[in-house]
């Protein structure tokens, strides 16, 4: 339970930070630190069970049983240190950052971000499976985009950022592919089954695959070298940030993910190519580039690359006792790097600037400041008396004792050594340059010692420095024995953390590197240049960009290769892979057509076709120059297909059809006004080659996709049917669903959820139209009437701005009769399509035909007396009648719960009512009443909706006006 | 009957694929219309095809299934149509916006560059 806690508290902090007032700065410095106290007294609380028996704190919590799939948290000795460093210097920090941060910066983000980021880090200590670590790794590298984003007004801290995310969010990645294939390896995701398989997985065949890929993200988040160059350009971010993140956590994930895997993955030379080799790179190339660095953050990213280096070749030389200076290094690398990154924001804070050529002599001005940097950064140089010699000596052991043969016994001392004194170098030059010498006079600001509670932080951290370094076996020798053994198990070696080991090959190196690098400063660096001897022209952030550049580019060249722009090219594509795909098992099988007895050809139904196609092929031709011709050739087809099902044994689709005719014309016919004029092919202009070529290409593939599909239809209707679904409806469609209109049974009952699922589209559809016509804007052009009504108005002398008479009874004009006519229709038409909704259980009609008639009838009357005239006396809402219809057929459905059946039963109620005779009621009738009001609000809606645009067309044309809806 | 259903589901599918890949909006629309009702036709076909056999059960002659026409395919074309209706006028409505918005009625929102 208290493991869970650990992992929540700070996600829920996170989230409360996130909703505080923005000035809010003391209040959320205090819930971040309570949060952060608390969950490291949550994680000493349990330091009695880890130190017990067993060892292992576990809590699995069960989420998908079927496939195995569970949250677990698991915390050993090692988990126990780490999880204790990540929430103890993360309450430091936070105090740290409330003084801080200034009034003006957004302190909930921070704080919210900051929360977010412990809390992810934890999960990647605490967590008992690979898949896991995966995720909580990938919530690492996207917190800490936002945090080192965190002042995005400036363009380094978004570029800074932007490197971070892309570095490690493609480590993650690699990585997850890593613990994907350690699984599958391992036989299970779970961590103790997977540290108990690392013989077998040395052993596998994909072993050199997981450990590259598990390698790749676990040094591109430790900012190993070839990737180390994020870091320095995560410096931009706030100093907090760095110090929490570039000390403590988001660096020490990878070299935490490689200790935590050491027993399954270390112990091959590729381990130690690998790993010891980027280890190696790092800490040397780290080590020198850190030497020239103007700023005082980039001093200390590249010794963080250095340090973490060391840390990296440590855990590559295959040695236990090396794993063991690995993890005590760790801890004090967090330490003293911490409080150096603080050091370094109370410079920045309090002068202005962090640039070493400026700064100088502040030992004066802030003595206290100047006293705790120099006690770390002796702990960095590997000063005797702090812990970061102890850790240091015991990795020059390590590479003097380690068993490799030839040269590499002699370069790896060799480079430990250069790199221990470019370090002792650095440390130096990073404070003499600062604090020593005469006091700067030209700084932003008047230098002073900040406020005691901004040194407190840094103040605990140089004391942590150095009681361990002073009384290493009595304060963290146990820890660090019991985190070593979680790890290694019993082959634990002995070892002695002690000052003074005698005179060896190990203190005389360290004081070679100590002696060579005061030498080093005060002969060559005494005056350094800008710019890096050597390396200068070795910059990873150009192979970066480069590579970024090309890849941009590649992309762009390939979707230049396999994309078109164009709707053209892609439908043509389209078309030809589903012609090849229908064809291709023709091809395959052969032997297409059957020889089930086809129906006697009825000479009409010949002609109906005849017609029909010739409609079809006429619509084709004319779509482009003769818009209303087309429209009427289509039509003549959509007619000839609701004759087909009138013919063919389906009234349903026969009416449904006729209607969505007449609805689809209208549409078309208020769509064509918006459309612009176009005037026939020029006859000066014959076509050109090309686009002769095009269309007999486009004829072609036309003609074969309907050769095809015609083939297609013919070779399964003369297959015998097979027993389908057809027999169950129609068996059980009068006892079970109660009617004899089977497909309207099917729709409103049977299959009643798909149909309140088309309704809901139809409906949202509808809403989509309204709401794309608001703020329509037609082309200029189209703005003014149309020829015919302009000529029309001159001809009867009407002026167009004319509002029409609103109070006259019936529309002036020839429309006088029509409208007398249509009125009389609409009470006729009302009573039809309620006829044919009542009667649709059992005869053809339904819902969707009687929604269709009364939607008709109405847009009847809008067409002959004109919008406003309509409007004037008939306030339809369409809105709220598919809100109704939407809300009866839900009622429907929600009913059967009250009887304990499932959604959209139908219930039914048959009975006798006096003077009505026998009464049959279901809910299916309230469903179809449902879809009948949709049908009828969403049509209306949408064709009322274009019908409008003509009035608003008044606004567009007179600006001086205000715009309307 | 069925050469006849099957050609005349051709026609439409062969002039809605050429009307698809012409240039003109309107076009486009056209063939949309068209191709829906060859699919909807050729949907209607699976059931195979049935003279004077409508699936409204007789209560004389009982729900005997040989006696009716497939129902479902009947089902699915039903509200095929409708919705139909309702991707004709959301294209309409947005090849209306892309003409108010680009000036041209032009499937790539552009004229083409050589014509």
């Amino acid at each position: 339970m208290r493991l869970i806690l650990i992992i929540l508290l700070p996600f829920i902090g996170s989230l409360i930070a996130a909703f505080l007032p923005s000035d809010a700065r003391n209040r959320e410095a205090w819930l971040a630190g309570a949060i952060a106290l608390m969950t490291a007294l949550l994680v000493a609380s349990l330091y009695p069970h880890i130190a017990g028996d067993t060892g292992i704190v576990r809590v699995v919590i069960p989420w998908i049983p079927a496939l195995g799939l569970e949250f677990s948290l698991r915390m050993d000795g090692f988990a126990w240190l780490f999880a204790l460093m990540v929430s103890g210097i993360g309450g430091l920090v936070v105090i740290y950052a409330r003084y801080y941060l200034s009034p003006a910066d957004p302190a909930p983000r921070f704080f919210s971000f900051f929360l977010a980021f412990m809390g992810s880090m934890l999960g990647i200590v605490l967590s008992g499976n690979l898949i896991q670590i995966a995720l909580f790794w990938e919530m690492t590298s996207l917190v800490s985009f936002m945090l080192i984003a965190y002042w995005h007004h400036r363009a380094d801290a978004r570029r800074g950022a932007r490197m971070a995310l892309i570095v490690t969010g493609s480590g993650g990645l690699a990585l997850f592919g890593g613990m994907l294939l350690l699984g599958y390896m391992a036989g299970g995701y779970d961590l103790d089954k997977v540290l108990a398989a690392g013989e077998r997985i040395k052993n596998d065949p994909w072993y050199p695959a997981a450990l590259g890929l598990i390698a790749f993200g676990a040094l591109t988040k430790s900012a190993q070298f070839p990737f180390h160059f994020w870091l320095p350009h995560a410096m931009a971010a706030p100093t907090p940030v760095s110090a929490y993140l570039h000390s403590a956590t988001m660096v020490k994930a990878g070299v935490f993910l490689l200790a935590r895997l050491w027993p399954v993955l270390s112990g091959t030379d590729a381990w130690f190519w690998i790993i010891g080799g980027a280890g190696l790179c790092s800490l040397t190339i780290g080590a020198y580039l850190a030497v020239f660095q103007q700023d005082m953050k980039g001093v200390l990213a590249y010794s963080t690359i250095s340090h973490l280096g060391l840390i990296t070749l440590l855990l590559g030389m295959n040695s236990p006792l090396a794993l063991v200076a690995a993890v005590f290094h760790i801890n004090n690398h967090a330490t003293f790097k911490a409080s150096l990154f603080m050091a370094t924001g109370i410079v920045d804070h309090e002068t202005g600037t962090r640039d070493l050529q400026r700064l100088s002599g502040l030992h004066h001005a802030m003595p206290i400041t100047a006293t705790l940097a120099m006690v770390a950064a002796a702990a960095m140089a590997g000063v005797p008396l702090l812990n970061g010699f102890l850790s240091k000596e015991m990795f020059f052991a390590e590479t003097v004792f380690l068993d490799r043969p030839g040269w590499q016994q002699v370069i790896l001392p060799l480079a430990a050594t250069v790199a221990g004194l470019f370090s002792v170098a650095y440390s130096l030059r990073f404070i003499h340059q600062v604090f020593f010498g005469p006091p700067a006079h030209d700084l932003p600001h008047t230098p002073h010692d900040p406020n005691r509670w901004m040194l407190l932080p840094s103040g605990l951290l140089v004391l942590v420095c150095l009681v361990v370094g002073i009384f290493p076996e009595l304060t963290v020798g146990y820890y660090l024995r019991l985190a070593t053994n979680a790890i290694l198990g019993p082959e634990a070696p002995v070892y002695s953390l002690a000052i003074w080991h005698g005179v060896n090959l190990p203190l005389l190196m360290s004081l070679a590197a100590l002696s060579g690098g005061v030498v080093l400063y005060r002969l060559v660096l005494w005056r350094t240049a800008d710019t890096v001897p050597l390396l200068e022209h070795f910059d990873g952030k150009r192979a970066f960009d480069w590579l970024q550049t090309a890849l941009a580019a590649g992309a762009d060249r390939a979707m230049q290769w396999l994309a078109s722009p164009r709707l053209q090219t892609q439908l043509l594509v389209v078309f030809l892979v589903v012609l090849a795909g229908g064809l291709w098992p023709v091809w395959m099988a052969g032997g297409v057509w059957s020889d089930r007895a086809t129906t006697p050809l009825h000479p009409a139904f010949g002609l109906l076709w005849l017609i029909g196609g010739a409609c079809a092929l006429a619509a084709a031709g004319q779509a482009k120059h003769h818009r209303f011709a087309a429209l009427i050739c289509a039509g003549g087809a959509g007619l000839a297909t609701s004759l087909s099902f009138v013919w063919l044994s389906a009234p349903d689709l026969a009416l449904t059809q006729f209607a969505v005719e007449v609805v689809t014309a209208v549409l078309l016919l208020l769509g064509l006004r918006w459309l612009p004029s176009r005037i026939g092919p020029k006859a000066g202009q014959p076509r050109t080659l090309n686009i002769r070529l095009r269309r007999w290409r486009d004829a072609l593939v036309a003609v074969a996709c309907g050769l095809g599909l015609a083939g297609l239809a013919y070779a399964i209707l003369t297959r015998p049917a097979v027993d389908g679904l057809a027999p169950f409806f129609l068996e059980q469609a009068l006892p079970k669903g109660g009617g004899l209109n089977v497909v309207n049974v099917i729709l409103v009952d049977f299959r009643g959820f798909d149909t309140f699922g088309e309704i809901a589209v139809l409906a949202i559809v509808a809403l989509t139209v309204f709401a794309l016509l608001r703020r329509f804007r037609p082309a200029p052009e189209s703005v003014p009437l149309p020829r015919q009504q302009r000529e029309q108005n001159a001809a009867e002398g009407v002026d167009e701005h004319r509002l029409p008479n609103l109070a006259a009874k019936l529309p002036a004009g020839p429309m006088m009769l029509p409208a007398a006519l249509v009125r009389l229709l609409l009470p006729l038409a009302m009573l039809v399509s309620l006829f044919f909704l009542l009667r649709g259980h059992n005869a053809p009609g339904g819902g969707f035909v009687g929604g269709l008639v009364l939607a008709t009838a109405i847009i009847l009357q809008y067409l002959v007396g004109g919008t406003l005239w309509v409007e004037s006396r008939l306030r339809l809402h369409p809105i709220y009648w598919m809100a109704f219809g939407l809300l009866a057929a839900a009622l429907a459905g929600v009913g059967a719960w009250l009887a304990g059946r499932p959604f959209l039963s139908a219930l039914a109620w048959h009975g006798e009512i006096p003077l009505l005779g026998e009464l049959h009621l279901s809910s299916v009738l309230l469903f179809d009443l449902g879809v009948y009001m949709l049908v009828v609000g969403a049509t209306v809606l949408i064709l009322v909706a274009i019908a409008h645009q003509s009035l608003h067309s008044h606004h567009h044309k007179a600006p001086a006006k205000k715009r309307g809806g | 009957m069925e050469i006849v259903f099957a050609l005349a589901i051709g026609v439409m599918i062969g002039s809605g694929v050429w009307l698809l890949l012409r240039p003109r909006t309107f076009q486009v629309i056209m063939g949309l219309s068209l191709l829906s009702y060859a699919v909807n036709l050729f949907i209607f076909g699976m059931g195979r095809l049935r003279v004077g056999a409508a699936p409204i059960i007789d209560p004389l002659q009982g729900s005997q299934p040989t006696l009716y026409a497939d129902p479902a395919p009947q089902a699915l074309v039903l509200t095929a149509i409708v919705i139909g209706f309702a991707t004709t006028a959301l294209f309409l409505v947005v090849l209306l916006a892309a003409r108010g918005l680009s000036g041209t009625d032009h499937v790539d929102g552009r004229e083409p560059d050589q014509t």
